[in-house]
């Protein structure tokens, strides 16, 4: 087996019982990127000469047995999340030469575990969409198959976790961006509670939407790397103290089963997948209820008013004067604000901000922004009622599999039902994990397990059950 | 949904410089998603209160603030940040005149 096939578990194992070094580790990821990501283009920066002194840290902690589960385990981190030392790009122009002045704080969680930084990974630019097609700077490839996407807006994460281009990755999700390139590519996705993770370092997108979340080889790797990250920092105020809770029910498991769900609209054989592996779950004593999710219809526009809205705000920081590209300066200062903008925000990110700047213009707030916020609380509620009847809820991850890079470019709203299954677990704020439950052909279809708030460990616990590790 | 006259202004609101084509094309797409968006009209939110925070129930409200107290950051990070700024002049930031 080659060290970068390994996942946390059997770097940790070879550290420890000196088969290997950390260096060693490294340099096959750093190797293995560069054979294959020409191919994939996962990766936006890769940070070779970073890694190798972050595993030769992790080599002296080995020595003098100061290494925990991570130490020297390679990971890779969406380019929205600020790693010092390099460029955080967020895949946009008006980003494509920032460098990051300081360490998100997930990533000095990381770092102080001495984990190894390989690069920063592609996406949809600033987190906007569902097939990393949007990124500024090119598409990022599925590995399972090169003419599909790899889902977005993590996508750049997830293709490296599926391609062996390094043992875990950061993502961030705020309507699906986890979740669903871990399923196009067959990797396991985390997007947790809101405020477990603290989102500092994390360039907003819509704040009270985003989490940052791991990607991973398997669900024991997700979870410990999420371990490392959850917790309450001063520097995120919407952030939680975390507590591990929601243990497996001593009687059996309720798993509920949206009935909204499995509707037109659903690929017929992402169906028999998930109602497969519903099935398994039954065979092995779980009781399926079916629930009602009431509000789900309003689920797209709610997400897209509210994210949009956030978005136009969060975005109106990039203006030429403080960092980042910058036009417009034979002009007077709206032509620096104007040219800088519109040489560097990509097509969607535009349609986006002007979206979300209608939505919350006067005249409008209230029919738009305000009336989201409400059924936000909708469909919120409907998931409260829900969890009294059962422990987890199973759905699928988006309505199809992997798509062909160019299929949906031309519809942005084509594009954005695709959060349809994703989205609600955010704007509800629970915690979601999408895990490889089967293929159609070459391409990898996830599973979904929503849990109550804060209840990782549960969701972690019920994946293990059929899925194993 | 959205005249072409309303979509140049949103952009000019959001500090957006789109050409006239842009103009046509933004109308277009705009319209198409706003025109799905109309059917929230439907929902009965006559009872709710809006969620800005989904765990809200779950933060310590007492530790969210913190003293108005500005804390001195490393000289170098504050150098690197003046780096970064397109147009300075020693440790100013160059800004266009406003008035």
């Amino acid at each position: 087996m080659d060290l970068f096939e390994l996942d946390i578990k059997g770097i940790y194992k070879g550290l420890k019982e000196k088969q290997f070094s950390a260096v060693d580790v490294a340099k096959s990821y750093l190797d293995r990127i560069k054979s294959e990501n020409k191919k994939v283009s996962a990766y936006v920066s890769v940070f070779e000469e970073s890694a190798i002194s972050q595993a030769k840290e992790a080599d002296k902690r080995i020595k003098d047995k100061s290494a925990l589960m991570l130490t020297g385990v390679p990971i890779a981190i969406k380019d929205n999340i600020l790693v010092e030392g390099g460029k955080t790009t967020c895949s946009s122009r008006i980003l494509e030469h920032y460098d990051a002045v300081y360490d998100a704080t997930v990533v000095k969680k990381l770092k102080s575990e001495s984990m190894v930084i390989l690069g920063k990974t592609n996406l949809d630019e600033f987190a906007m969409g569902a097939s990393t097609e949007n990124s500024g700077f090119f598409p990022t490839k599925n590995p399972n198959d090169l003419k599909r996407v790899p889902g977005g807006s993590s996508g750049g994460s997830a293709a490296a976790v599926a391609d062996n281009m390094c043992c875990c990755a950061l993502g961030s999700d705020t309507g699906g961006s986890i979740r669903q390139p871990a399923s196009f590519c067959g990797v396991v996705g985390l997007k947790p509670s809101y405020g477990a993770v603290s989102r500092y370092g994390l360039v907003a997108f819509a704040s009270s939407l985003d989490q940052i979340g791991p990607l991973a080889k398997t669900i024991d790797d997700a979870e410990a790397v999420f371990y490392s990250i959850c917790g309450r920092d001063k520097k995120d105020s919407t952030s939680v103290e975390y507590k591990a809770s929601g243990s497996l029910p001593a009687k059996s498991l309720r798993i509920g089963v949206p009935k909204e769900y499995f509707v037109k609209g659903l690929d017929k054989e992402v169906e028999k997948i998930i109602k497969g592996a519903i099935s398994k779950y039954e065979s092995a004593g779980a009781k399926i209820i079916e629930i009602s999710l009431p509000n789900s219809k309003y689920v797209i526009p709610a997400y897209y008013l509210i994210c949009t809205s956030e978005a136009s705000s969060n975005l109106a920081r990039y203006d030429g004067i403080k960092y980042g590209l910058s036009k417009g300066k034979e002009g007077d200062l709206m032509d620096v604000y104007f040219k800088s903008r519109e040489a560097g925000f990509g097509r969607e990110v535009k349609r986006r901000i002007m979206l979300g700047t209608y939505a919350l213009s006067a005249g409008y707030y209230d029919a738009f922004y305000l009336k989201a916020g409400k059924i936000r609380t909708l469909i919120k509620d409907d998931f409260k009622k829900a969890f009294e009847k059962v422990d987890v809820i199973f759905s699928p991850v988006a309505p199809t599999p992997a798509f062909n890079l160019g299929e949906k470019t031309s519809d942005p709203l084509a594009m954005y039902l695709e959060d349809i299954f994703t989205a609600p677990v955010n704007l509800a704020g629970l915690p979601g994990l999408s895990v490889p439950a089967g293929k159609i052909g070459d391409l990898p279809v996830g599973l979904q397990i929503i849990g109550d708030y804060f209840e990782e460990k549960k969701i972690f616990d019920v994946a293990k059950i059929i899925f194993g590790k | 949904m959205i005249s072409k006259q309303d979509t140049e202004k949103v952009a000019k609101l959001a500090r957006l410089g789109i050409s006239d084509k842009e103009a046509g094309e933004f109308q277009k797409e705009l319209s198409s998603v706003l025109n799905y968006f109309k059917m929230i009209d439907s929902a009965d939110v006559s009872k709710s209160e809006p969620t800005f925070h989904s765990a809200e129930d779950f933060l310590n409200k007492s530790d969210i603030l913190r003293e108005d107290r500005a804390e001195a950051g490393s000289e170098n990070v504050s150098q690197k940040i003046i780096d970064l700024s397109p147009d300075k002049k020693g440790r100013y930031l160059k800004v266009k005149a406003i008035l």
